[in-house]
């Protein structure tokens, strides 16, 4: 077979863990290399998923039409009421108003979307050329809010203007504008926003109930199921509990500083995580004993059953061998302890937007012969499912043409997925479908099992 | 509801540069490369791979900030290089994107300098640059431009007339470019199918990594096309100036034949009657076959669909070739509607239904679905046909949907469907008619088992 080598560009972005290994000085947190097929999107991006799951504001993009076509109804982020997010609006720019400006359409845009939808506050994403043709979006905004009643907010997500971690801070920004406008008036002391949780199919519900159980109240989930009026009261929690660190621990940092509201980093994918994060949340509110024992129950009897659950699947997995390769590095963590409680080892271990501490982390955690990525392409990723020959790939719907060409088991991982993956729930779920991808007897064919092509 | 008309909402059409990538995958051993922001190819790549279910590749030049301000040409030879390194392509297809067309990156000047300074090297790939910004028309148009900025780049004067004939699709399904590449080779005529992404976007599984999926027309095959004896384009919108076989007329004197996609039986015959001519064979025994299975299909299942009242969307060009075969197995076309905006949608349906006025059909060009809906509302048809962007509307309004053409996000196989030919028609057909009959049965309250 054909070696790959990783380009010379990329060569301090991948390694592999061995034996006596000090420390790894891995090369992240730059911009992805020109033409080396990055997995990562753009800061446009970053904003877009961040903001997305507002269910009652209206979100507008100022550009030509693909941004806005490429992410309409993407996500699987489920509302319990309005569903404004799942539309998809753009000034549709054209070449005239690229040489005159798009202003004045943005601003009839505007006046004639809030009109007709009656949102609680708009949020205007800008797109590459808008920063270069010079339109003064604030002003249109503050113009526009004026008028309407509403916050009308920009959100300077031009998508050459950093990374998508830059397009994450966009939208925090423009989150942070709305947080502290709303009452805090009967919200109680035992009280947290969820942070970075999506409601992807449902999940922040599943999580809020956890919380409730608990005698815990939740104030605001930024930005699952989102609502304005929750957004803005948001100031009023005592507790800032933030899972995908990577998207909002800049906006759980500022509102630490302006409200002085603590955060934790929690996860909620696998056992283990899971009930780390509700016995955290219990630990800050340690005044209450009843709160912490309300948590153990939640955790014995939702393990009680669970744990029955995943023996088919564990006897099934063990010895099994998984990739991951995800946005987020924080998930990639809890990802390797899942796997692990069904049996399987982890060969690849990868995200796009780690840092340092990440990555350190992550070598302690893994094997030894894991190969750690940062910023991967699908010529690295196949080079090493090969290689190492794995059994699974995790990612999302990008990655997932690259496991099946190969022949490979797969789990959507990503914000398209419809079945919902965390909690306990979530990790019966995680298991079945692992477990249905990689035992599929649809494999037998493929070539590297012997299968004919 | 007073509706918003300034804005674009759930846009009924796609951005220039996607179109521009799917052609480039149909060139052997290429890759798709966009000059602009890493978003715009992910982005495209999740799009497309939601559709065909196969890895597509397509680099980027990554801009950043700076390269905003100093023009992008140190990221694009940089890109160049790196894609060279990586996936040993043939060719690179370069398309642009909003960004690079509004700072007025001069691409063609770029890929000069990177040429000359990489002339002592090791052979370049080959380079084709196709002008794609997102701010006008729509992802037909860069497919378009697309497929006739690679015939412009590789085409050649020979030194005779071959055999050849070139046949330039429109952007149909992979299945589609199979059954017209089994016509032409049961034909026995040599054939440049451009661009020919049957096999990279509809493939087999892989014992081992491919940096780039086998299949495509190389880019040697390409290079004939200048002494072809003919041009076959599909497309009845589509303009000489803007396509490939109207480069190669303009530039080579190879005859263009405009032929509207071929859909329905009137649309095919005028295909296979120009095969044969062009040839001076006739039509294999097969497709006569196919034929007439069609014709006793058609009479099986008129009486199902006759008179049915249907809303037809998508890119202009698929747009006319289904409306001719609406009207042939009479189904009235209550709207015609596309978010592209070439101006000459109307008059070709006109030329279809020349009745069209007293048939109240409507034609629309630049909606988006909010409009169409709208419409929908009003004209009550019996279902929907086109891509799967409709689904949106067709719940919410309760009319089915017959999902055809890109993209193809919640159902299976779109990849696989066929349009054109007898022997799409023939799985349009049913298609059509299954709809019909699934609708009556689970309205009627006796539970039919025979329909």
């Amino acid at each position: 077979m054909e070696q790959i080598t990783i380009l010379e560009g990329r060569q301090k972005q991948v390694f592999e863990k061995k034996k006596g290994m000090e420390q790894v000085d891995i090369s992240c947190d730059t911009s992805s290399l020109s033409g080396s097929v990055s997995q990562r999107a753009c800061v446009f991006c970053g904003s877009r998923v961040v903001l997305y799951p507002v269910a009652d504001a209206l979100h507008l993009v100022h550009g030509p039409i693909g941004c806005a076509a490429y992410t309409w109804d993407i996500r699987g982020a489920v509302s319990s009421g309005p569903e404004l997010h799942r539309l998809s609006f753009s000034t549709d720019l054209q070449e005239m108003d690229v040489i005159y400006g798009g202003e004045k359409k943005l601003y009839h845009s505007l006046i004639e979307l809030i009109e007709q939808y009656k949102p609680k506050a708009a949020f205007i994403y800008s797109t590459c050329i808008v920063g270069l043709i010079g339109d003064d979006i604030e002003a249109v905004c503050k113009k526009v809010a004026k008028e309407t009643g509403i916050p009308v907010l920009p959100v300077h997500s031009e998508g050459f203007k950093g990374t998508k971690k830059d397009g994450y801070k966009a939208a925090c920004f423009a989150l942070m504008k709305l947080i502290g406008t709303g009452s805090t008036e009967a919200i109680t002391k035992h009280s947290i926003n969820i942070l970075g949780e999506f409601n992807l199919a449902g999940e922040a519900w599943i999580i809020r109930e956890y919380y409730e159980k608990m005698g815990i109240e939740v104030v605001s989930t930024l930005t699952g199921d989102g609502r304005i009026d929750a957004v803005r009261r948001a100031h009023g929690a005592s507790l800032n509990v933030v899972q995908c660190s990577g998207s909002m621990t800049w906006l759980a940092k500022e509102m630490e500083a302006k409200y002085g509201i603590p955060y934790i980093r929690v996860s909620y994918f696998g056992i283990e995580d899971m009930s780390k994060s509700l016995y955290d949340v219990a630990l800050h509110f340690a005044d209450r004993p009843e709160i912490m024992e309300a948590a153990k129950q939640v955790v014995s009897e939702e393990v009680k059953k669970l744990y029955p659950q995943l023996q088919k699947f564990k006897k099934a997995l063990t010895g099994k061998k998984a990739a991951i390769y995800v946005g987020g590095a924080f998930k990639t963590f809890s990802l390797i302890k899942a796997l692990r409680s069904v049996g399987m080892s982890v060969v690849l271990a990868g995200s796009q937007t780690g840092n340092k501490d990440d990555y350190a982390r992550l070598k302690e955690m893994c094997d030894e012969g894991t190969v750690i990525v940062d910023d991967s392409n699908p010529v690295e990723l196949s080079k090493f499912i090969l290689e190492k020959e794995a059994d699974l790939l995790i990612g999302g719907v990008k990655e997932r043409p690259i496991a099946f060409k190969l022949g490979i088991g797969f789990c959507d991982h990503n914000h398209e997925r419809k079945i919902p993956l965390a909690g306990f729930i979530g990790m019966y779920n995680f298991a079945l479908e692992v477990y249905q991808s990689v035992m599929s007897p649809v494999w037998q064919f493929a070539p590297r099992k012997g299968g004919q092509q | 509801m007073k509706h918003a008309k300034t804005a674009t909402q759930n846009a009924c059409k796609l951005c220039n540069p996607l179109g521009a990538c799917l052609a480039f995958r149909g060139i052997e051993n290429c890759v798709p490369f966009l000059h602009g922001s890493q978003g715009c190819a992910t982005y495209i790549r999740r799009y497309l791979i939601s559709h065909y279910k196969e890895p597509i590749d397509i680099a980027s030049s990554n801009f950043h900030e700076e390269s905003a301000v100093f023009g992008g040409s140190h990221n694009l030879q940089v890109g160049l290089k790196n894609v060279t390194e990586q996936y040993k392509p043939d060719v690179i297809g370069i398309a642009t994107t909003c960004l690079t067309e509004t700072i007025g990156d001069d691409v063609p000047l770029i890929l000069r300098d990177y040429k000359k300074a990489h002339k002592n090297g090791s052979p370049l790939p080959i380079m084709i640059h196709a002008s794609t910004p997102s701010y006008q028309g729509s992802h037909i148009d860069g497919f378009h431009a697309a497929v006739r900025a690679t015939v412009k780049t590789l085409a050649e004067q020979g030194t005779e007339e071959l055999e050849l004939i070139n046949l330039f699709p429109n952007m149909v399904s992979p299945a589609d470019l199979r059954y017209l590449k089994e016509i032409l080779t049961d034909f026995g005529v040599p054939f440049m199918l451009l661009p020919d992404y049957s096999q990279t976007m509809d493939g087999g599984p892989w014992g081992e990594y491919h940096r780039i999926p086998p299949g495509g027309t190389p880019a040697s095959a390409i290079t004939a096309a200048g002494s072809a004896r003919a041009s076959i384009e599909f497309g009845s919108t589509l303009e000489a100036s803007k396509s490939a076989a109207g480069y190669l007329q303009e530039a080579f004197g190879v005859p263009r034949h405009q032929l509207s996609l071929p859909i329905g039986i009137k649309e095919s015959d005028k295909f296979f009657a120009l095969l044969e001519t062009l040839t001076g064979k006739a039509r294999p025994e097969k497709y006569e076959d196919e034929r007439r299975r069609l014709i006793d299909a058609y009479a099986d299942g008129h009486k199902y669909i006759f008179e049915k009242k249907v809303i037809i969307y998508g890119e202009e060009d698929l747009v006319v070739g289904m409306t001719a075969f609406l009207q042939e197995i009479g189904i009235t076309p209550v709207l015609c509607a596309s978010g592209g905006k070439s101006g000459l949608l109307k008059e070709r349906i006109k030329e279809l239904i020349p009745e069209m006025d007293e048939l109240e059909i409507k034609i629309r060009e630049g909606v988006d679905f909010v409009d169409i809906e709208d419409e929908a509302k009003v004209l009550q048809p019996d279902f929907l046909i086109g891509n799967s962007k409709g689904y949106t509307m067709s719940r919410k309004n309760n009319i089915p949907l017959i999902r055809i053409g890109f993209p193809i996000h919640d159902r299976f196989g779109g990849q696989r469907a066929h349009h054109i030919g007898y022997r799409g028609t023939q799985e349009l057909f049913d298609r059509i008619v299954n709809t019909v009959i699934e609708q009556r049965q689970n309205a009627s309250s006796i539970g039919y088992t025979y329909m």
